[in-house]
């Protein structure tokens, strides 16, 4: 075990991978001679060569079609989008090509898209958004996204064995804020199941992402133990049974996210829940959420933009008075 | 569909802005026969040009409606009968009924069909069949059977506390618990799940946490309360902590009551701002006045005169002027009401618990009935033969620890009420006062102190005062014709 900041565990695993498996390589804007906008890959190109750790021309289309490509002649790709908010730029390729490929031609298409998102540092409208609700509408792809070094190891291993295209949102606000023991030999987390971060019976907060330590800071506050936090590690596929199980316990739920809310996926938890454990609920579900609005860059209007501890707080004790 | 009976054919509806239509041509002619949804005449509207056909075998009997004539939707165009039937004497007079009636079921479907088949714009033959058969959806929703208890309180349907959620809801009906029966700590006086849990903890004490809970109801709705049975589902009592006893420490497991009070003795210091008036009240003309009715109610009516008879009296009348301080705050709204329920805390026998049986429309009481309600509610709750309806709806409440020589208290306000009055020992004590010629004397007077505790959320201390003094004034004035 060895303590490792969450951009260590995501470096480190893909490091692990690339020298165990030869197909794995990597490909983006910068990420050879530089590192990467945020160090990632820094040293890769040294280690394995310019052929496996491939800088891309400014063109998230091309990065995502040829690792598409790739994928499909048996490559397992690692593709960085420098920053989350370019993934635009690829929907296409992702969404009409490797979402569907397997659908039209039974070919895997066993590709891996990093995607650094989220705000919390000014940088505005194009660098700081969380598009993970976007492509958990779509059919085909899957996405993850890791609130700890532990799980950002585990998980970008199993993202990088799936046989599906499989966005990875790594949160750039915990890269190294957060520091945990990370286990040293090679293990993966399963998509599609979540974790408790924290636990209790009386209200459940369904959230992931670094949502988790607002909460898990707001929980803190609230000092009563009462709050259970479901972290969900990822979105597509979603454990609906672990939200439904703490919701059955606790009959309060609070679902939040750091992306904005009118077709967030909260609004799917929030709908399942209903659907699925109405005659456990004792209040209806709550969702926060930042406003449907860009993010901005002015770090006061960031503040009130993005969900902050006081806002969950005051979330949960509207659950807990109601 | 082969008919027995003569079948008509409207105009049917082409669309919902669609008012009339134009016979176009009639494609088959009296007496001839024509199968079902066989094409019968050809229309033509603002919207869409078709074909309408038969709603049923038979013989075409009568036209009614000439080609190129314009008529109104719904409008009788023509009698399919059955086959072998009479041709109709003749075309249509005055007795024919007028055709304002909604189209029969079968054309009306089967315009909507042919409608859609014809593929016209702007049409919406989903509407129209909806229209067709408005009576569908309302008897579907009436028969769905609601998952909340159906016994639960039917009264004050506007006041948070009637609000079930599902979760609740489920769990009274799982348990047979009439959810009006459980005190609730929720927003508005909503029943939680916890306190559903905790009620159901309880067993059948609960009625011990009830008085604060119930808000005002409506007059005469008062279901049928329930017979305070063992609680339905054997939840057994909490066992005692595992924890071992130090040297010379008993333990004993709590009561469900001791655990209700505890609760709510809390929470009511969670929510009011507990503020205490205290106001000396000369009782010698009470007691001169009790003295003397003492005999007279014994022997007429064998109850007792008590002081806390004659205070509660003067409490009700004084409150009519304090509405705020037999009030409430529900939310962000003040409750004020036309009538007191008065509360009355009374010590259990074994002196390990308190209830607070509620006299309802106390306002209604002489001093007799006073007296009369209130030795009834105290011996039923020695006896615990209170009914859970007998411990809810309180909106005042009056508190006695004066039996035992306290001069003065403190008390809890029992939630979510505005005011508890305490009162205290009748002593003897030296008192200056007028005597006839106005002149300051020491005289011996029974003195009482009372006390007035109250949700400084709501009441001021100024009206606290007022209430004191008015209160006092009352007590010292009494006027025997009056009460």
């Amino acid at each position: 075990m060895a303590e490792m900041t969450y951009l260590q565990a995501i470096s480190d695993a893909l490091r692990g991978e690339m020298r165990r498996d030869k197909r794995v390589f990597v490909i983006g804007e910068d990420v050879g001679v530089y590192g990467g906008a945020f160090k990632v890959t820094l040293g890769f190109q040294e280690e394995f060569g310019a052929w496996r750790v491939i800088d891309a021309p400014l063109s998230e289309t091309a990065i995502v079609g040829g690792c598409t490509g790739a994928a499909m002649m048996g490559m397992r790709p690692v593709a960085e989008m420098q920053f989350a908010d370019f993934i635009s730029c690829a929907w296409d390729q992702l969404v009409t090509v490797a979402a569907k490929q397997r659908y039209r031609a039974g070919t895997p298409v066993p590709i891996t898209v990093r995607l650094p998102s989220g705000g919390g540092f000014s940088g505005g409208p194009f660098h700081s958004q969380n598009p993970e609700s976007s492509f958990a509408h779509i059919p085909g792809l899957k996405c993850v996204c890791p609130a700890t070094p532990e799980d950002a190891k585990g998980l970008l291993i199993s993202a990088i064995e799936d046989p599906n295209p499989v966005l990875y949102f790594e949160h750039k606000h915990l890269y190294r804020r957060i520091k945990t023991e990370v286990p040293d030999e090679r293990y993966t987390i399963p998509l599609g199941k979540a974790r408790t971060h924290l636990e209790g019976d009386e209200i459940t907060v369904v959230t992931w992402g670094a949502m988790v330590y607002t909460a898990e800071e707001a929980a803190r506050e609230l000092g009563d133990g009462s709050v259970e936090i479901i972290d969900l590690r990822t979105v597509l596929p979603w454990d609906k049974k672990a939200v439904l199980e703490s919701v059955r316990k606790t009959s309060k739920a609070l679902v939040l996210h750091e992306d904005t809310r009118t077709g967030g996926f909260g609004a799917e938890i929030a709908a399942t829940i209903a659907e699925e454990a109405f005659e456990d609920l004792d209040a209806p579900v709550k969702r926060i959420a930042a406003p449907d609005a860009p993010v901005p860059f002015s770090p006061k209007l960031e503040k009130a933009f993005i969900p902050q501890v006081e806002d969950v707080l005051a979330g949960l004790r509207e659950l807990a008075e109601y | 569909m082969a008919t027995d009976t003569a079948l008509d054919v409207v105009m049917p509806q082409m669309g919902v802005s669609v008012s009339e239509g134009t016979i176009t041509k009639w494609l088959k002619s009296e007496g001839e026969p024509v199968a079902a949804d066989e094409p019968l005449l050809e229309i033509s509207t603002d919207k869409v040009d078709t074909e309408v056909p038969s709603p049923g075998d038979g013989v075409l009997q009568q036209i009614l409606v000439a080609e190129g004539e314009t008529v109104d939707v719904g409008t009788k165009l023509a009698v399919i009968a059955p086959e072998g039937a009479a041709p109709a004497a003749g075309l249509p007079s005055a007795e024919q009924p007028p055709p304002e009636k909604t189209p029969e079921p079968a054309t009306a479907r089967a315009a909507a069909e042919s409608n859609a088949a014809a593929g016209g714009e702007a049409v919406t033959p989903t509407a129209e069949t909806t229209e067709a058969t408005p009576a569908r959806t309302p008897t579907a929703e009436t028969t769905e059977a609601t998952p909340a208890p159906a016994d639960a309180p039917t009264d004050g349907a506007a006041d948070g506390k009637t609000f079930v959620s599902p979760v609740v809801a489920r769990i009274a009906s799982e348990h047979s618990v009439d959810v009006g029966q459980v005190s609730g700590t929720g927003r508005g006086g909503r029943v939680t799940k916890k306190d559903m849990m905790a009620y159901l903890e309880a067993g059948p004490q609960a009625p011990a946490k009830a008085p604060e809970a119930v808000p005002e109801r409506a007059a005469g709705a008062t279901a049928p309360p329930p017979p305070p049975a063992p609680a339905p589902t054997g939840a057994p009592p909490r066992p005692p902590s595992p924890e071992p006893a130090a040297a010379g420490e008993q333990l004993e497991p709590m009561t469900a009551m001791r655990r209700g009070i505890a609760e709510h003795m809390r929470r009511s210091l969670d929510t009011s701002a507990h503020v205490t008036s205290a106001i000396e009240v000369d009782m010698s003309r009470v007691v001169g006045i009790r003295e003397k009715l003492k005999k007279e109610y014994q022997s007429a009516y064998g109850v007792n005169p008590t002081y806390l008879a004659f205070i509660a009296r003067t409490a009700v009348e004084t409150l009519r002027e304090y509405p705020w301080v037999n009030g409430e705050i529900r939310g962000e709204t003040i409750v004020t009401r036309n009538f007191v329920n008065l509360g009355f805390a009374v010590e259990l026998a074994d002196g390990k618990g308190l209830i607070v049986p509620v006299l309802k429309n106390a306002e209604t009481l002489n001093l007799l009935g006073m007296a009369k309600g209130v030795a009834q509610l105290a011996q039923r709750a020695r006896d615990k033969k209170l009914l859970p309806d007998d411990v809810q709806g309180g909106t005042f409440t009056i508190t006695n620890p004066g039996g035992y020589g306290t001069f003065h208290g403190t008390p809890v306000i029992s939630q979510p009420q505005a005011g508890i009055l305490g009162t205290y020992a009748v002593v003897k004590r030296p008192w200056v006062v007028q005597d006839e010629l106005g002149a300051d004397v020491i005289a011996i007077r029974s003195m009482m102190n009372l006390t007035l505790t109250y949700d400084h959320r709501l009441v001021d201390g100024a009206l606290a005062g007022r209430f004191l003094r008015d209160l006092r004034k009352r007590l010292e004035t009494w006027d025997e014709s009056s009460y």
